[in-house]
């Protein structure tokens, strides 16, 4: 155990240095004058806005999150169905297929003022927007999964009598789910952005409002906070979905003395 | 009567003729060999014995029942062991109980109770990733064997294992069939094997089973029947019609 501590330590310090550098760097070029100081708040600044403004962030995230959970959940659902249906019926797969690829070509910025007025302000217009972005990676994993489950496998359940829904319970399924979560990761970050994206263009609560209101007021130290507090979020909705993978799939997480 | 009787069989694809009239029986705890080169439609007549195929001609009779493109009778085990990663080993060898309607707890207990008789005892709790090639094909074994008592089909089932390995699983799987006695249709490329394993051999040559070569030597067999002079003769025999 400490040991593979020690590797964990020994690997990530590299990633630590350098941001510590970068950051180093960039404390240096603000102090020095170079850029002036409304155009690029340091990263002490930054934080000190983080420190104010930490009610009014945490409030505005509520919201934020609350409509990527929403969203991310209802893609999820609606990626299974459509994963399911496309890969039980072919005619669905081939009908439709070409179809996803082409929505997912459509700018999120570009159809995100339509919704707000086909939806209105509220949380409606933000949930819809972030479906559109998550059933994607949701639906295209499940599908690839579903694809590359061993038709010898197939064969031995059904020579055991599997009925279809059987073979899809027990095979199927659990088959899937490293595909499944590797796509859920990609919709997690996406959620996220995409709940941002949809405040920007109208809403009264939220981060991405929030992001509005301080870019016209040019408070720069403010939006870099909620920058950062954005991808911090991101971040840790993506080490969820991990932690939730090494539940759901132990086996495929065996250290070497277990193997 | 016959345990499984094949009757007939031909089977074309793409107006290719892989199995022509081929015709076996299976009598009550025996051990047949089919021996032939790889590609030669063993496997063909095995999916069509599962019930997974619908041959061009001919049946399966099964007990005397006309089981020909029935799935769910007769099960079978390939030399991949097709263990389910994401199932313990009591979880995957329990499955075709599972199958049957049984719940996940008696059937547990149900696939636990043959462990031992497997030699698997200790593993019931464990991941398949965690078991070496051999104990693999036991559990694999060991599944098909709880899918039905009756008839099981093995291709090549430890075609994949080192010699090493493959030398004691052949000992284990002679005394396991000592005492189960299961009636086994065994496909394999390796002369040396059938002639260990098995009552009766057929040959499959150009989708031909007319060949059939009966081994004699009694059972339980020893290792070293594989250096006997009667073995050599056995196998003179075979090479001969091939």
């Amino acid at each position: 155990m400490t040991r593979k501590l020690q590797s964990t330590t020994k690997s990530k310090a590299p990633a630590f240095v350098a941001v510590a550098l970068l950051l180093l760097l960039w404390e240096l070029v603000s102090l020095s004058g170079l850029v002036p100081r409304y155009m690029l708040p340091s990263p002490v600044d930054v934080g000190k806005a983080f420190v104010h403004e930490l009610p009014t962030l945490g409030s505005n995230l509520l919201v934020t999150l609350q409509e990527a959970l929403y969203g991310l959940s209802l893609g999820i659902a609606i990626g299974f169905v459509f994963a399911v249906a496309m890969d039980a019926f072919n005619i669905l797969y081939r009908a439709f297929y070409p179809i996803l690829i082409i929505s997912q070509t459509i700018p999120t910025v570009a159809i995100a003022p339509l919704l707000v007025l086909w939806f209105g302000y509220e949380m409606t217009p933000k949930i819809v927007l972030i479906v559109l972005v998550t059933f994607f990676p949701v639906t295209v994993g499940l599908l690839d999964g579903f694809r590359a489950v061993d038709r010898d496998a197939i064969g031995l359940l059904r020579s055991m009598g599997a009925t279809k829904w059987q073979i899809f319970r027990y095979l199927k399924c659990p088959s899937v789910l490293p595909q499944f979560f590797s796509g859920l990761r990609i919709a997690a970050a996406y959620s996220m952005v995409g709940a941002v994206i949809s405040e920007w263009l109208g809403g009264f609560m939220g981060l991405g409002v929030y992001m509005t209101r301080v870019k016209k007021a040019f408070a720069f130290d403010k939006m870099f906070a909620v920058i950062f507090l954005i991808s911090a979020v991101s971040l840790v909705l993506m080490m969820l979905v991990n932690l939730a993978e090494r539940k759901c799939m132990p086996y495929r997480y065996l250290s070497d003395k277990q193997k | 009567m016959e345990k499984l009787e094949v009757h007939n069989i031909s089977m074309a694809f793409d107006g290719k003729k892989v199995l022509d009239n081929v015709s076996l029986t299976l009598r009550e705890g025996e051990l047949v060999c089919l021996l032939g080169v790889s590609g030669g439609g063993k496997t063909t007549l095995f999916n069509i014995i599962s019930g997974l195929l619908l041959p061009d001609e001919g049946q399966v009779f099964l007990d005397g029942e006309d089981v020909t493109g029935k799935p769910g009778r007769i099960s079978y085990m390939l030399q991949k062991d097709l263990l389910l990663p994401y199932r313990t080993i009591e979880d995957n060898v329990a499955l075709p109980l599972q199958l049957r309607g049984m719940k996940k707890k008696e059937a547990r207990i149900e696939a636990g109770k043959l462990f031992e008789e497997f030699g698997l005892e200790g593993t019931e709790k464990l991941w398949p990733a965690q078991l070496s090639g051999g104990m693999r094909q036991r559990a694999a074994l060991l599944r098909t064997y709880l899918f039905s008592q009756n008839v099981a089909l093995l291709d090549e089932p430890f075609s994949a294992l080192d010699t090493l390995t493959k030398a004691s699983v052949h000992r284990w799987y002679l005394d396991v069939m000592e005492r189960i006695k299961l009636s086994t249709l065994f496909i394999t490329h390796d002369i040396d094997e059938a002639i260990l394993l098995s009552d009766r051999v057929y040959l499959l040559t150009d989708g031909h089973t007319d060949v059939q070569v009966e081994i004699k030597e009694p059972k339980p067999r020893r290792d070293d029947f594989a250096l006997t002079p009667a073995f050599l003769a056995y196998k003179k025999e075979i090479l001969s019609h091939l």
